[in-house]
């Protein structure tokens, strides 16, 4: 299967290790990845910001740039939400642009659906020997409503030890540009979901979205806890060989 | 006397970050909040059909708002028959002045009151002292506030940010004949409550309230209460002054089944309220007035976007799901309407004029737990995002947010920038300057990689 792979600006600037170990994990499951190049960002900060016209540009840039792939892959919760909930608001009914819009958006997966639903495996055959505990994050859990996808790829990681994360489904804080606007509430949040995080003894914090790890994990870094962040992807992608 | 929110100073950021330092109120809320929350979830959880239920609370609210002007026409002729009197109220002050000249006309100076949104919306209590009129609340939280001098933090619970140690200090010192040795026990509490407000239900010859539901075919309004003193001042006093929004009109008797299910699971957790008090017009011997109130609802209705704030049953769902609620209190929002629907109906019913109302629409995380725990499934994240697009914004975060999108907006700007941060990656300092100090000084920067994904993959794979 042809695959394209939508990175995210966040990931393509800040995190090539998650995009590096999406292309590996695909390939490893015998998808044929392509890079459009022309891609840049969804739009996401500058609609939920208040500046529509923007990311109505970089909306209609991206259904150009995505038009007539099979799948599109995003490992990205809230970047894959944007696409599916808020893209068809921005264009007006019956025009060209809703059209592009109506046309790409079913082909879009955020990485955990694409894996369970359209390559139907849950076993990718990983080894992650680590005590690691799994933020939902709150687009993928009541924007995309992933459920238990990601939990399900990690229960079958081998010799990874699973640990349940207290008050799971709350939100972390980050919120985009949120976490600097009201950065007094966003560091309240952060903060008990970091000593959720250590209540529960694990070694790695695993997430679906690089944008809340980049908060949390900012956060746990300040507090000097040793606890790390990493992307569903890049657990997913570990094998023996490569350890 | 409780305080007045308008004019208040600061914005959002501002009052929140005041909140989150005060740990007893971080500690208040959190414990009322997860309570209510996890009562909420265990009695929602239990109706298969809660979704069903859900998606017909929106359809009925929706079918009223599309045909306010029929049914509003409908309740006042059924009102009317039934030997109730209708007043229409264009805003606050309109509002006010017609409860006022009703209380002076009963030649009364003291009037009890039901809880009531709208009536704290138009601040009618202290349009009422203004003209010599004393209000007593009678609902123990808002009896709480207003002998406290204080403002209400949430739309069920208004005294949530108090504790009971706190409760009993505000009682032995402004409650006249409170017994010296009351403690904070929640009972002693409120048998001093019932003493105290029991001589007042007693006394009072004009009562005054708003309405959970209006029936437009039979004229009936509906209160929902836990504690009884509504019933009390809904039967006792010769006169009934109700001050109702619009928006709170159904158009039949049957309409109400799905509400009465909705409402009290949704704000108290309880599977039925304690008390359900409905009447319709007046008896002899008393008289019964309705003030229809719009206050800024019209245009609200005008907003495609933005209407569905008008299906709100003030339940405070949202509010006990909130996160930032949670954390900020309601206070930081400065309206009688805090947490997620504060954020979206004070912007819209006063506008975005002041700074505070302007920062409302940006009170979120837009995390989502809000719409998910709405009965009447208001999207209230899809309406913070359209507020946002109508909000002010400042001159240097427009430059900002512009010259992101042309960067954003062509992939080989986007390289040349991601290469030059690339360069000077080890010169980020651990502390960010401007705006952006606001991040590092509670988290630390992510490292900038040696290469972007998309030049790797160009290396690698174009090659």
């Amino acid at each position: 299967m042809r695959v394209a792979l939508f990175i995210t600006c966040v990931n393509d600037t800040l995190f090539p290790g998650t995009g590096k170990a999406v292309v590996s994990l695909l390939r490893r499951l015998g998808c044929e990845v392509d890079f459009p190049a022309a891609q840049t960002c969804c739009g996401q900060m500058h609609v939920n910001t208040g500046y529509r016209a923007e990311g109505v540009r970089l909306a209609r840039h991206f259904t150009e740039v995505f038009a007539g792939y099979e799948a599109v892959v995003a490992p990205s919760g809230s970047c894959a939400a944007m696409v599916r909930e808020q893209y068809p608001k921005l264009a007006k009914p019956g025009s060209k642009g809703a059209a592009a819009i109506a046309e790409v958006v079913p082909r879009v997966y955020e990485l955990s659906e694409f894996l369970i639903d359209v390559l139907k495996v849950e076993d990718v055959g990983a080894y992650f020997p680590h005590r690691v505990t799994y933020h939902p994050t709150c687009h993928s859990l009541r924007g995309l409503h992933l459920g238990d996808r990601p939990t399900r790829l990690l229960q079958h990681v081998r010799g990874l030890e699973l640990v349940p994360l207290p008050g799971a489904e709350e939100c972390c804080g980050f919120g985009g540009t949120f976490a600097v606007k009201n950065p007094a509430v966003s560091a309240a949040m952060g903060a008990d979901k970091t000593r959720n995080i250590l209540d529960t003894g694990a070694e790695v914090l695993c997430a679906a979205d690089n944008s809340c790890l980049m908060h949390i994990g900012g956060t746990l870094s300040r507090q000097k806890t040793g606890v790390r962040t990493m992307h569903l992807a890049e657990i997913l992608a570990s094998t023996e060989e490569a350890q | 006397m409780s305080s007045t929110f308008l004019g208040m100073p600061g914005d959002f950021p501002k009052n929140a970050e005041k909140a989150v330092q005060n740990s007893q109120l971080r500690y208040n809320l959190r414990k009322a909040t997860h309570t209510i929350r996890g009562k909420r979830a265990s009695v929602v959880g239990e109706l298969p059909d809660w979704q069903e239920l859900r998606a017909a609370g929106k359809a009925i609210k929706d079918h009223t708002l599309r045909n306010l002007d029929r049914y509003l026409v409908q309740l006042e002729e059924s009102v009317t028959r039934a030997g109730g009197t209708v007043h229409w109220a264009r805003d606050a002050a309109e509002a006010n002045r017609i409860v006022a000249g009703l209380v002076k006309a009963t030649g009364e100076t003291e009037v009890v009151k039901v809880k009531s949104m709208a009536t704290q919306e138009i601040e009618l209590n202290q349009a009422l002292a203004a003209e010599g009129i004393t209000a007593y609340e009678t609902d123990l939280a808002e009896l709480i506030v207003q002998l406290g001098d204080d403002f209400p933090s949430h739309i069920l619970v208004p005294a949530i940010h108090r504790n009971r140690s706190e409760i009993r200090e505000i009682f032995l010192d402004k409650m006249p004949k409170v017994p010296d040795n009351l403690t904070d026990d929640p009972p002693a509490l409120a048998e001093a409550a019932r003493l105290h407000l029991r001589e007042r239900f007693l006394k009072s010859k004009v009562a005054i309230s708003g309405a959970n539901f209006m029936v437009a075919e039979t004229g009936t309004l509906v209160v929902l209460e836990s504690e009884g003193n509504g019933r009390m001042c809904l039967t006792l006093p010769r006169t009934l002054i109700s001050v109702v929004g619009i928006e709170k009109l159904l158009p039949t008797w049957r309409d109400l089944e799905v509400f009465l299910q909705l409402l009290p699971r949704s704000s108290t957790g309880e599977r039925m309220n304690p008390y359900t008090s409905m009447w319709t017009g007046a008896v002899e011997g008393q008289e019964f007035h309705l003030v229809l109130l719009d206050n800024g609802r019209t245009d609200v209705l005008a907003d495609e976007v933005g209407r569905q704030a008008l299906r709100c049953i003030r339940c405070s769902a949202c509010l006990n799901v909130c996160p930032v609620y949670e954390r900020a209190g309601g206070h930081a929002y400065g309206s009688v309407y805090p947490g997620p629907i504060g954020a979206i109906l004070t912007p819209q019913l006063r506008g975005m004029g002041s700074e505070l109302d302007a920062s409302l629409p940006y009170a979120s995380s837009l995390c989502g737990a809000c719409y998910e725990a709405c009965p009447v499934a208001i999207d209230i994240p899809e309406v913070l995002v359209d507020l946002r697009a109508k909000a002010p914004h400042s001159a240097a975060e427009r430059a900002g947010m512009k010259v992101a999108g042309w960067i954003l907006n062509d992939h080989e700007r986007l390289a040349r920038a991601q290469r030059a941060a690339t360069k000077l990656r080890k010169l980020v300092p651990k502390r960010l300057p401007g705006p952006l100090s606001a991040w590092t000084d509670t988290r630390d920067v992510p490292e900038i990689p040696e290469e972007s994904f998309r030049d790797w993959w160009e290396r690698n794979e174009r090659a």
